[in-house]
């Protein structure tokens, strides 16, 4: 395998092409040498008999039809893995960039993943408690959950993340039964000062020794974006279900990394679908978001929380569309909230857990939590209305009831979504709210919960 | 020993060989030393194309594609039910055992247990004469179903040779038939039919019976006939899934086969776990007992997927030919069409809308017009019911794999975001959805439930539609202008969204409602309304009429009367009397 070819036909942007090559095979990884002075790693993505053309994870600078040398490796994408990789940084390939050399690798793993086999997938139950009651009130998070949060450009989605793992992390929940918990974070084209935040708040909350780094900068080459969530999950893969421990993946900006399939596969030359995204748009996406977790015997689990910036606030938009129906769940900010400077500008309506039906109540939260939450939802759906109707008719003219509403509307947003930046609430006390401002309805507009259960806690909102 | 060829170029899950080598169209394939399976999609002169159902990584240039001789089959025997396949058949099961919790590429296993013994009893004698869909012999494959043993489409002829009643695996000889042509041809418990041809009948049936679903919303408003289509658009998060699984667990099919079509893995765990545990209504056994699952989660190959949906409904198909009432619930067939747009894209075809190939339509169309209620070969009567979920990007209804099913389906359930927002479910849109059997099943409405359930049922849709007029009204200027009999709409439409329309799934009486309660339901609103209506009439402004609690009441009945116990409704329409009178005692 170390037949060396001199020369390519073809460069085009990151994409290059050799003929003559014997024994390549699709998705093998090849070694560049450029001029004897340049290393560089490319993937092969479409072969024609001899003809083979590849993604260069660099970019091409440098790198003429005649001067480079193609060795073909033989494997395909591979990173290697042990638990050193905890508390290091790496680039968006899997190569170590913090300076403190390479890590001993226990095993080698192709980072394309395998599918996971739904009868060996143990159903999520488990719920983490983030300290956010827009959250865990609303659109509780289990483990082994794919919950994305949906944002914009401009809105605090970064420290929404980095509150949740400091106070998922670091709160009761991974201590009790001594299991270990670990952070993997892979940031695809994101701004440095994205990368550093993140970065610094692991470090001020004593966490970054459970923290494995994969970066890949707004800067950096395009291509390794293809790559950099892989890497990342193929790591989390490792370390929940070889080394038992609970992995809570942060990818962001997904949109950055279907830009930079956009980008590849337009100079590929491929048809187009929606808004130019290449078809396999959904299938690409989906290889990323299902590689979330839980195997049955295993005892470890990987959650996701990818972050995704909507072109323009469009949820119709296809990076946002294609996400929701994959992942279980999502999580909406809202640019309005945000700018009545509420934190975290939650908007809950469009929020959704899907796991958290089946990991909720009396056996795991409180018994009221499902129809408490039931009901904030249908008032708040109601607070819309009332709003809607204000604004043509004016609020004074608004019924008693609608009144009622925009009182109950305002008090939610500021009381219940809204929290401190370090408030870390319990599922009581976030229930408790709850109660207290259902209060401020009448009685009988409560129809979302059950008889009992209105008699049992509607004492608890009172005072 | 097929014909083979060699690869010669490798996209994606595409794969190339050169030259006219003799494949045939849809031949199934083993691809290179891994013996991926694939499947002939495009022959010219120069070139087979061909679709691998796996992950193409690792193939090289020149390795060889083998022929098998024959297209895509799905294996069809005893061992269906209460199984777990991938989208070509493949029991997930057997390759959890052999290759743990991932599935690796080039995972062989028989689709269906050939060793497993099976208690057969023999329908037939010696001397019999049997033709395509006799029934030979009986095996009770699940505690619910009792799977009948038939004779292949297209054999027919006089038994010579037949076992004695005992236990036998899939693959033994059952029985030996001489054909008209004097051959003598063995017959086993298997049968082998290549999936994207539909199985012959003898005569389709029109659409006469509803199936039923225990979902107020579907069985009043919008029903779907037994060997009917159904439609179920909505945008993510608004209900797609729950209420397919709803409609899996409680419709009054006989066989369930439940096709998660690029859909999450979680999921199909839970419909697993789930289905494992629950108990079918009828028949007191699991819901397993009756169901199939085809998962094909959204990070599996996506060929796969492709073929899934046929994989399914052929499985539909064997179990309607044995006389069963089978309904599909296929979730999702956008990501099938994606499936398509996918696989053409590789294949660099001209796209028509939105990147999908033009064929989208007609391969939708065929798909759909595989349901039906029949008359099978054998005499029997079977049906497929065909409820496929559409997963429209951006929950726009105007895009092309929602409009062109909207064209081949005939009862068209519309989830609605605001609804789903508002936690209001199943969020079926009551103003946007339809259903064409309403006239077909309406005799069996009148005799089977009740002579005045499509009156009722009408007359609630109209309150419901008048209601959105009104609305637009409120929207302008506010509730309290309107008149008293509008206000009373407006009051009786909430008893009916929320007492009737919602559904709570998570409530044991809630969760299935008998079609006679859902009629003494609508009886009693209506009761209600009419009387109310007499009362606003007389004058009484509706703030009087709001302070009783009767409308709370009768929202609550959906709760408070037992299923097993709808003589109890006499109280309520009791209950609405006194209100009546003691109303026009105290105002009058």
């Amino acid at each position: 395998m170390s037949i060396e070819y001199l020369g390519l036909s073809e460069i085009n942007g990151p994409m290059v092409v050799i003929e003559g090559v014997r024994g390549a095979f699709y998705d093998e990884i090849v070694e560049f040498d450029v001029a004897g002075k340049q290393k560089k790693l490319g993937r092969i993505v479409e072969i024609d008999e001899d003809k083979a053309v590849i993604q260069v994870f660099e970019n091409t600078a440098e790198m003429s039809l005649l001067n480079t040398r193609t060795r073909l490796t033989g494997r395909p994408m591979e990173i290697g893995l042990s638990e050193e990789i905890l508390g290091r940084t790496f680039n968006g390939l899997g190569e170590p960039i913090d300076g403190l050399g390479a890590v001993r690798a226990e095993e080698r793993r192709d980072v394309n993943g395998q599918p996971m086999n739904p009868c060996t997938r143990e159903y999520p139950r488990n719920y983490i408690r983030t300290g956010i009651s827009a959250i865990d009130g609303l659109t509780t998070l289990i483990r082994g959950q794919k919950l994305p949060i949906f944002s914009g450009n401009g809105l605090p989605h970064d420290e929404l993340a980095a509150q949740i793992v400091e106070q998922a992390s670091l709160g009761d929940a991974p201590g009790e039964d001594g299991e270990e918990f670990a952070v993997v974070f892979a940031a695809m084209g994101v701004k440095y000062d994205v990368a550093e935040y993140f970065r610094r708040t692991f470090e001020e909350c004593g966490a970054s020794a459970h923290v494995a780094m994969f970066l890949n900068l707004s800067n950096d080459p395009v291509v390794e974006r293809l790559i950099t969530p892989k890497v990342a999950l193929t790591a989390a893969e490792y370390l929940a279900f070889e080394k038992n421990m609970h992995i809570l993946v942060i990818l962001t900006d997904m949109t950055s990394y279907a830009e930079a399939m956009r980008e590849v596969s337009s100079l590929k030359g491929e048809i187009p679908s929606r808004k130019g995204y290449p078809g396999y748009l959904y299938s690409e996406l989906a290889s990323l978001y299902e590689r979330a977790g839980i195997v049955k015997g295993a005892s470890g689990s990987v959650t996701q929380i990818p972050i995704l910036t909507m072109p323009n606030d469009d949820i119709t938009h296809p990076i946002p569309d294609l996400t929701g129906y994959i992942t279980e769940g999502q999580i909406v900010l809202e640019r309005a909230l945000h700018q009545k400077t509420i934190y975290p500008p939650i908007n809950v309506l469009p929020s959704l857990s899907r796991l958290m039906k089946d990991g909720i109540g009396a056996k795991y939260t409180r018994e009221d939590h499902q129809d408490v939450a039931n009901q904030l939802f249908s008032s708040y759906a109601r607070v819309g209305e009332a709003r809607d109707l204000a604004s043509v008719i004016g609020e004074d003219e608004l019924s008693p009831v609608d009144k009622k509403y925009l009182a109950f509307g305002l008090a939610f947003e500021q009381e219940f979504v809204g929290q401190g930046r370090n408030e870390n609430r319990t599922i009581e006390e976030t229930l408790d709210i709850g109660w207290r401002l259902l209060h401020i309805l009448p009685r009988e507009e409560l129809d979302r919960i059950d008889t009992k259960i209105l008699e049992k806690y509607w004492e608890t909102g009172e005072g | 020993m097929g014909i083979t060829g060699t690869i010669y170029g490798i996209n994606g899950p595409i794969v190339v060989v050169r030259g006219n080598l003799g494949f045939q169209m849809n031949e199934m394939v083993y691809v290179g030393e891994m013996r991926l399976i694939g499947e002939v999609i495009g022959l010219t002169r120069e070139e087979t194309t061909i679709q691998v159902y796996e992950e193409t990584g690792g193939l090289h240039p020149g390795e060889v594609v083998e022929g098998a001789g024959h297209a895509i089959c799905a294996t069809l025997a005893p061992g269906i039910l209460y199984n777990i396949f991938d989208g070509i058949e493949r029991p997930l099961e057997v390759i959890a055992k052999e290759h743990g919790a991932f599935i690796p590429r080039g995972a062989q296993a028989a689709s269906l247990d050939t060793e497993r013994i099976w208690q057969t009893h023999i329908t037939v004698r010696e001397g019999d004469l049997v033709a395509p869909g006799s029934v030979i012999a009986e095996v009770p494959e699940t505690q619910s179903i009792v799977h009948r043993v038939m004779l292949p489409p297209g054999m027919s002829g006089e038994i010579i040779r037949i076992v004695p009643d005992g236990g036998y695996t899939i693959s033994d000889e059952l029985a030996v038939v001489r054909t008209p042509d004097g051959r003598e041809a063995s017959v086993t418990m298997t049968q082998k039919w290549p999936i994207r041809i539909p199985r012959p009948v003898a005569n389709r049936h029109p659409a006469e019976r509803p199936l039923v679903t225990g979902q107020r919303i579907l069985d009043t408003l919008f029903p779907i006939a037994k060997g009917g289509t159904a439609a179920l658009p909505g945008g993510f998060g608004t209900g797609k899934t729950m209420t397919q699984h709803q409609l899996a667990k409680w419709c009054d099919a006989d066989i369930i086969i439940y096709i998660g079509c690029g859909e999450r893995g979680n999921e199909m765990t839970n419909v697993l776990e789930e289905f494992g545990e629950l108990v079918d209504p009828k028949s007191g056994n699991l819901l397993m007992d009756r169901t199939t699952l085809i998962a094909n989660t959204s990070n599996m190959p996506v060929a796969a997927r492709e073929a899934s949906i046929y994989t399914g409904i052929t499985l539909a198909e064997y179990y309607r030919d044995m006389g069963y009432h089978v309904a599909i619930m296929a979730d999702s067939t956008s990501r099938w069409a994606e499936a398509l747009r996918e696989l053409s894209g590789r294949l660099e075809e001209m796209p028509a809308e939105e990147g999908f190939p033009a064929y989208l339509a007609s391969r939708l169309s065929a798909f759909y017009e595989r349901a039906g209620y029949v008359e099978n070969l054998n005499g029997s009567e079977g049906s497929v019911t065909i409820i496929g979920a559409v997963s429209p990007q951006g929950g726009d209804f105007s895009e092309p794999v929602t409009q062109n099913t909207k064209r081949f389906v005939r009862c068209f359930l519309a989830l609605d975001k605001s609804l789903a927002y508002a936690r209001h479910y199943p969020a079926i849109n009551w103003l946007t959805s339809y259903s064409e059997y309403m006239g077909d099943l309406a005799p069996w409405y009148g005799s089977n439930v009740g002579e005045d359930f499509v009156h009722c049922r009408n007359q609630i849709l109209n309150i419901l539609t008048t209601e959105n007029r009104l609305n637009e009204i409120v929207k302008l200027i506010g509730s309290d202008v309107l008149p008293d009999d509008q206000k009373l709409i407006l009051e009786v439409a909430r008893v009916i969204r929320l007492g009737f329309l919602q559904q709570n799934a998570f409530h044991a009486e809630d969760t299935f409602v008998p079609m006679e309660k859902q009629l003494r339901m609508m009886e009693v609103i209506l009761h209600l309304y009419e009387r109310c209506r007499a009362l606003v009439e007389m004058g009484m402004p509706m703030a009087l009429l709001r302070e009783s609690d009767v409308f709370e009441k009768i929202i609550a009945v959906k709760y408070d009367v037992p299923n097993r116990e709808p003589e109890r409704f006499a109280e309520y329409d009791a209950m609405i009397e006194a209100f009546y009178q003691q109303l026009m005692k105290s105002n009058a």
